[in-house]
Formats: structure tokens, C-alpha cells, sequence
């Protein structure tokens, strides 16, 4: 198409395969978006087992979330969004090949990126601390059996919270009750159930009920969700700095000059897909009305 | 040569990028002021369609869809129409059995 304006001397970063630079790069940039479809995909398991047990048991979630701390999902997003910014100025920069420029920006995408991981340690560390953590081991600190305002404000409980008595498993429903008890839970507990994993689990220390008064039961299922959805982001993120890291060497090497920016077009794209999926993740976890 | 030879390129403006930036910003503060205020069932819908938006704007300017071939394009949203069949779907399922799961906790099982 744009043959006219290719030289027809050698182009160096031109692979053998390819007819024009257009063409590699075209290439190039349907494969990237084909593999984020399918990170997309991915990340698609974990909203649908959220959609499924917010639609479900929507009172967890209204509890659960004020152990978050917007604040500090707030900045993380903020972050992520400059962050998004200056990767879109390094590929700017990479594509009228001014390396001092792609350098800076990518640098600064390189910080905000460990800003973010910073900040989410801070919150992985408060959660671990509480115990709230996900399945057998979502035991919150018994100081804080008032409520979620009580944990957000202390923070003094052991990095290893101390089990608590063995759950109560309520009685075998034999019979369909009627009044409060037909909230409980009614699937066979592991005493009458086929042997599985039940009695393990159960034994396990499952809170099968409340911790706390007006806590709703299986609290624990909030934060499964939260630590999965969050912990695959942040994943993500690492891999992006990864790449980030990758491209700055690149950068500072010199070899985006010319006009050839493929790898930080790529790059940015990944980047951009991680700040994406955090535009739906911080409404979702941490803003529940 | 060096400009010449990569004019397919298209090379987004700053202030264009600066100002999606700033909309994205807007986007946040919105999300995080509209919680507060109740409207029911519609606080999520109304999340949901902020986020969208801002997402948007990143796919649109960030990633360059606008600009780049219109076939990218198809293969983003394919993706996504294809979560929402999934979800969608799921959501349904689950809406169906959730009489049997919550109040009984399947009393069909003890039947078995």
C-alpha cells in the first residue's frame, strides 16, 4: 500500500517473512489483540463467579466490602490511570522517536506501576494481619467482632490470628423448618453427607456461623473473590512491569530509533488492558452501595 | 525516510491524550461520589456504566482502536460480548435454582 514511501534498501528491524513494515506491523498488533481477547476471557471466569455470588448472597458483599479501604483503592486507581497516561506518551514518543521522552515516560509508567503494587501490599498486609482471608482461613480478629469500622481503624492483632473453637455445624435437616431456622443452611452438613471433603473442610474450622453479631454467614466466599480477582490483576501488573522493564532497556539501548516503536505499541496495549480490568475491579470491590 | 516510511502510522496528540486523562479522572471521582447517594438497584448499573465509559476512553485513545484498523476492533469487543454471554448466561442459571439454594439449601439432596 505504502510501498512508494518504503525505502528499498534494507529496513533493519524488517523481518524476512514480511513485505513492508506495515504489514509486520499489522501483524504484530492483531496477535497482541488476540491475546488480550483472551486475557480478557480470563479475567471473564472470575467477573462471572462474582456476578453469580453477588446476584446470590448480595448481604455478603454489603458487609464485606467496608473491610476495604477506598481510600487506598482510590489512589491505587488514580495511579493506574496516570500510569496509563504516560505509557501512552511513551508510545508518542517511541513513534516520533524521541528516546529521551520514551525513556522518562517509560520510567515513569515503571513507577506508578510499583506505586500500585506498593500500596496493594499495604492493603494484602492488613487483610492477613485481621485474618480476613479467604475459605479455612478467613478468621477475623476477635477484637473486632463489633464490625467492619472497628477492623478498618485497629491493627493490632498477630500475623497468625488464633483459630477459633471448632465450628458448630448445625444439626442434620431431616425435617424442612420453618421461621428462622429456615435460613440455616440445609445442605446435608458432613454427618449425614457423602464422604468428601466436607468433614475435612468442616473440621478445617469453616465459620458455618456468624463471627460476629450482624455478620452474614460465609463472609469468607468476599474475600476468595476479592484475593483471586485482585491477586490475577496484580499478577498482571507484575507482568507489565516486566515488559516495562524490558522496553526501558530497550529504550535506553537505543533501539526504537527510526520510527520502529512495534515493541512499546505492543507493550503499552498490555499495560492499557491492566489499567482496563482495575476500572472495573475498584467499583466492584470496593464500592458497593 | 525516517517518518516516511512509517506513515501508517497515526500519532495521537498530547492534548487529546491529556484530556482523556483528565476525563478518566473525572470518571474516578464520579464512581467514588455516586456511591454515596442512593438509588437502589441502580448504584451498580450507574457503576457499571461510569466504568464502561472511562473503559472506553482507554480502549479508544490509550489503545489507539479509533485510529487502527477497524478488524482489532472486532476481535476487543467479540471478547467481551462473549463474557457477557457467559455471565449473562450464569446469572440466569442461577436465578433458577436459587428457591431449591437459599432458604432449603437443596433439600433435594437428603431425597437422593
Amino acid at each position: 500500500m505504502t510501498d512508494a514511501t518504503v525505502p528499498t534498501g534494507h529496513v533493519p528491524h524488517l523481518a524476512h517473512h514480511f513485505e513492508t513494515p506495515q504489514q509486520q506491523y499489522e501483524a504484530g498488533k492483531l496477535g497482541m489483540w488476540l491475546f488480550l481477547a483472551t486475557e480478557i476471557l480470563l479475567f471473564g471466569g472470575l467477573f462471572c463467579a462474582y456476578a453469580v455470588y453477588r446476584a446470590n448472597h448480595p448481604e455478603i458483599f454489603v458487609y464485606a466490602h467496608r473491610f476495604l479501604d477506598v481510600k487506598l483503592g482510590g489512589i491505587n486507581t488514580v495511579v493506574l490511570i496516570c500510569s496509563s497516561l504516560t505509557m501512552a506518551l511513551a508510545v508518542r514518543c517511541a513513534q516520533c522517536s524521541q528516546r529521551r521522552g520514551l525513556i522518562v515516560c517509560l520510567a515513569l509508567t515503571l513507577l506508578c506501576g510499583c506505586t500500585f503494587l506498593g500500596i496493594k501490599y499495604a492493603e494484602y498486609r492488613h487483610k492477613w494481619k485481621e485474618g480476613l482471608l479467604w475459605g479455612t482461613r478467613y478468621h477475623p480478629a476477635a477484637e473486632h467482632e463489633g464490625g467492619p469500622q472497628a477492623a478498618a481503624s485497629g491493627g493490632s492483632a498477630g500475623a497468625s490470628p488464633s483459630r477459633p473453637a471448632p465450628a458448630t455445624v448445625p444439626p442434620p435437616a431431616s425435617a424442612p423448618t420453618t421461621g428462622p431456622e429456615a435460613e440455616r443452611s440445609k445442605i446435608a452438613p458432613a454427618a449425614v453427607g457423602p464422604s468428601g471433603l466436607a468433614p475435612w473442610v468442616i473440621g478445617r474450622g469453616v465459620p458455618a456461623v456468624p463471627h460476629g453479631p450482624g455478620e452474614p454467614r460465609n463472609v469468607q466466599v468476599f474475600f476468595g473473590i476479592y484475593f483471586s480477582m485482585t491477586g490475577l490483576h496484580g499478577l498482571h501488573v507484575i507482568a507489565g512491569m516486566t515488559v516495562l522493564v524490558w522496553l526501558l532497556v530497550r529504550a535506553i539501548r537505543g533501539d526504537f530509533a527510526g520510527g520502529y516503536f512495534t515493541p512499546v505499541d505492543l507493550g503499552g496495549l498490555y499495560w492499557h488492558l491492566v489499567d482496563l480490568i482495575w476500572i472495573y475491579l475498584f467499583p466492584l470491590l470496593y464500592l458497593i452501595h | 525516510m525516517k517518518t516516511q516510511s512509517f506513515s501508517f502510522v497515526h500519532v495521537v496528540p498530547p492534548w487529546l491524550l491529556v484530556a482523556v486523562w483528565a476525563a478518566l479522572m473525572v470518571g474516578t471521582l464520579a464512581t467514588v461520589a455516586v456511591v454515596g447517594i442512593d438509588l437502589g438497584k441502580l448504584n451498580l448499573w450507574l457503576a457499571m456504566a461510569i466504568a464502561t465509559a472511562k473503559a472506553s476512553l482507554v480502549a479508544l485513545y490509550f489503545m489507539h482502536l479509533r485510529y487502527d484498523r477497524p478488524f482489532l476492533a472486532i476481535v476487543f469487543v467479540t471478547s467481551l460480548v462473549f463474557v457477557m454471554l457467559f455471565v449473562g448466561l450464569a446469572l440466569m442459571d442461577t436465578v433458577e435454582y436459587q428457591p431449591e439454594l437459599i432458604p432449603g439449601f437443596a433439600p433435594a439432596l437428603d431425597r437422593v
